[in-house]
C-alpha cells in the first residue's frame, strides 16, 4: 500500500523512538522492525532514515555509539535516552489523541468498507 | 562463475557505490560508512532470499532511495557541513553563472562606491555626515547581492528598504547636539556606532533569504559574518600594502597621490573590498574555510589568561571608586570579545561529537568573564548612583547587561552540556535565539536615545 509521505514523515520518530525504547539497534534493524510491524506495507525510503537518526540525536533524543557487526563490519548503533523517552511518551499522548478523533470519524461519517461491500 | 567472483563483483560495486555517495558534501565518510553497513544488510538478506548478487544491490540500491533526496535531507539536518549554501544540493555553477555572479558583484560594488563619492562630494567637507550614512550607502549595495542571489521576495525586499530609509531619516534629521572639539554629541555617536548593529542584522534577513526565524539559517549568517571580517581584514593589508608602495614609489618622482586615494581609491576600494569579500565567503568558502574557528581555539585560553589577570588586578587594586564609564565600555568589549570566542567555536562545533575539554575550557571563559563584570558592574553602580545617567552611560550599561543574560544563561545551558545532562543542540539555540535582541536594543539606541537624553 502507498502511504502519503506527509503520514510517513509524522509517524516516523514516534516509530523509531518506540522501536529503540524497546532496545538499542542499528539503521537495518530499525528499519526490518518497521516493515514487520506494519506488515510490510509501510514502505520507507532507506536513506531517509539516517538523517532523521541524526536528527533525534542532536536534539538527544538518542545516543549513537559505533561497534562492530557479527561479521566484523562498523556499525552504529542507537539508543534511546531520558529525554527520548519523555518526547516519545508526548507523541504517544498526541497520537493517541489524533486516532481516537479519527476512529471516531470512521465510525459516524463514513461508511466503512463493510458497509461498502453491502453495496456492490 | 565460481562464488569467490561473483562475491568479488559484489564488492566492486559496493565500492563505486561509497565513491558515488561519497561525492556529495552533506554526506561525511562516517554517515557512508552507517549506510554501506545497511546496504551490505539489505544484499545479504536479499540474497538468502533467493536473488543473486546483482540483483540483490540493485535492488538494495533502489531502497536507499535517490540519492539527492537522501542528500538533500542530509544537508538539511547537517548544515553546517555545507553552511555556505542555502540551495541545499545546488547545481554546479557552470563557468558562466560564476562569471555572472562577480559581474553582478563587480556592478553593485562600483554602483557603492558611486554612491559614496555622491555622498563625500554633497556632505560638503563635514565628516560627521559622511560617517553617520556611509553605512547606508554601502549595506543596501550588499543587501542587494544577497537578494538577488536568494531570490528574496519583493515584500520583504521592501520592507527592509522601507526600515532601512526610516533609521537614515532618523539619524539625519534628528536635532543631534554637537559635542565638543566638532564631533558628534553623545547621542549623536550612539546613534551613529549603533546603525550598523542594526542594518548588519537587517542583512541577515536577506541573508537568510527571509527565512530569518530558522536557527540554521542564522548559524550561517553568523559563520559568514566571521569568515566575512577575516576576508575583509586580509583584503585591507594587502590594499594597503599595494597603496603604501605606490605612494612611496611615486613620492620619489614627486607626484603625489593623496588627493586621488581621498577622491577616488577610498571611496570606491571600502565598499568594493566588503562585496568583493561577500562573493569570497560565498564562492570560495573551501580556501579559507573556518578561519574563525581555528582563531577562537588559539585564542581562548590567551583570553582566560587575560581575565585572570585582570579580575586579580581589580581585586588587588580595589576599591574602584576612581573608575568612570571607560571601564564600563572596556567591559562591554571585553564581553563581546568573549561572546565572539562562543559564538565562533559553537558555529564550527559538531553538535554530535560528545563534551571535551575544551567546552570545560570554554565554560572557564565565560564564568572568567562574568566575574570580572560582576566586579566592574559593582564599582559602576554605585558611581552611578552618584553622578546620575547619562546618555553614554545607559547605553553602555544597557549593552552589559544584554551580554551579562546572554553569556550566564550560555554558560548553564553550556555547563548543562559538558556534564552530559542537556544536547549540544540547546546551547546552539539558544544563540541564535538571542541574536534579534541586539538588533532590538540597537535600534532603541538609535531612535529613542536622542528624545529621552535631549538630543545631548
Amino acid at each position: 500500500m502507498h502511504i502519503d509521505k506527509d503520514l510517513v514523515a509524522a509517524s516516523a520518530t514516534p516509530l523509531v523512538l518506540g522501536i529503540l525504547a524497546d532496545g538499542e539497534s542499528y539503521g537495518y534493524a530499525i528499519l526490518k522492525r518497521v516493515n514487520e510491524l506494519s506488515g510490510g506495507r509501510m514502505e520507507w525510503t532507506d536513506g531517509m532514515l539516517y538523517p532523521l537518526l541524526h536528527r533525534l540525536e542532536r536534539l538527544g533524543y538518542v545516543k549513537s555509539s559505533w561497534g562492530t557487526s557479527d561479521v566484523g563490519r562498523r556499525r552504529k548503533h542507537y539508543a534511546i535516552t531520558g529525554t527520548g523517552r519523555e518526547a516519545l511518551a508526548e507523541r504517544r499522548q498526541q497520537w493517541a489523541v489524533v486516532s481516537e478523533a479519527l476512529k471516531q470519524v470512521w465510525q459516524d461519517a463514513l461508511p466503512g468498507p463493510a458497509v461498502a461491500e453491502g453495496w456492490a | 562463475m565460481t562464488e569467490q567472483n561473483a562475491h568479488a563483483a559484489l564488492e566492486e560495486q559496493i565500492d563505486q557505490w561509497r565513491a558515488y555517495v561519497q561525492r556529495r558534501r552533506a554526506i561525511s565518510a562516517a554517515d557512508v560508512d552507517e549506510m554501506e553497513d545497511h546496504l551490505r544488510g539489505q544484499v545479504t538478506d536479499l540474497t538468502a532470499g533467493g536473488l543473486d548478487d546483482d540483483e540483490a544491490f540493485l535492488v538494495a540500491v533502489k531502497r536507499m532511495g535517490n540519492l539527492d533526496d537522501v542528500s538533500r535531507e542530509f544537508a538539511r539536518e547537517h548544515s553546517d557541513r555545507l553552511w555556505k549554501q542555502l540551495v541545499l544540493v545546488p547545481d554546479e555553477p557552470g563557468e558562466t553563472g560564476r562569471w555572472r555572479e562577480l559581474g553582478v558583484v563587480l556592478a553593485l560594488a562600483v554602483a557603492a562606491g558611486i554612491w559614496v563619492r555622491i555622498l563625500v562630494d554633497a556632505s560638503g567637507g563635514d565628516d560627521v555626515v559622511v560617517v553617520r550614512n556611509a553605512v547606508f550607502a554601502v549595506l543596501p549595495f550588499l543587501a542587494g547581492y544577497f537578494a538577488w542571489k536568494r531570490q528574496v521576495s519583493w515584500r520583504v525586499s521592501a520592507t527592509l528598504l522601507a526600515v532601512t530609509a526610516a533609521l537614515a531619516l532618523v539619524v539625519n534629521l534628528y536635532p543631534f547636539e554637537q559635542g565638543p572639539d566638532d564631533g558628534p554629541g553623545m547621542t549623536g555617536f550612539l546613534a551613529i556606532t549603533h546603525t550598523p548593529v542594526v542594518l548588519w542584522l537587517l542583512l541577515g534577513v536577506v541573508y537568510a533569504g527571509g527565512a530569518w526565524r530558522s536557527g540554521a539559517r542564522r548559524m550561517d549568517f553568523v559563520r559568514f559574518t566571521g569568515e566575512l571580517a577575516i576576508y575583509l581584514v586580509l583584503i585591507a593589508l594587502g590594499g594597503g600594502l599595494l597603496i603604501g608602495l605606490t605612494v612611496g614609489t611615486l613620492s620619489l618622482v614627486d607626484i603625489d597621490i593623496e588627493p586621488f586615494l581621498e577622491d577616488w581609491i577610498v571611496p570606491f576600494g571600502m565598499p568594493g573590498a566588503l562585496l568583493v569579500g561577500a562573493w569570497l565567503v560565498e564562492a570560495k568558502k573551501n580556501v579559507v574555510e573556518n578561519i574563525a574557528p581555528v582563531l577562537t581555539r588559539v585564542f581562548t585560553p590567551l583570553t582566560i589568561v587575560m581575565l585572570v589577570a585582570i579580575l586579580v588586578a581589580l581585586l588587588a587594586n580595589g576599591p574602584l571608586t576612581a573608575v568612570d564609564r571607560e571601564l564600563l565600555i572596556l567591559m562591554d568589549a571585553i564581553l563581546v570579545l568573549v561572546l565572539f570566542l562562543l559564538l565562533y567555536s559553537i558555529s564550527a562545533r559538531d553538535p554530535l561529537a560528545p563534551p571535551g575539554i575544551f567546552d570545560w575550557l570554554q565554560l572557564v571563559l565565560v564564568g572568567a568573564a562574568l566575574a570580572v563584570d560582576a566586579v566592574a558592574l559593582t564599582a559602576m553602580l554605585t558611581r552611578i548612583a552618584e553622578f546620575g545617567f547619562t546618555a553614554n552611560k545607559v547605553a553602555a550599561l544597557g549593552l552589559n547587561l544584554l551580554l551579562l543574560v546572554h553569556l550566564a544563561w550560555a554558560a548553564w545551558l553550556g555547563l548543562g552540556f559538558a556534564r552530559g545532562r542537556r544536547p549540544f543542540a540547546e546551547a546552539e539555540r539558544w544563540q541564535t535565539q538571542y541574536l534579534p535582541v541586539y538588533a532590538v536594543w540597537a535600534t532603541i539606541v538609535v531612535v529613542a536615545f536622542g528624545p529621552l537624553f535631549a538630543f545631548a
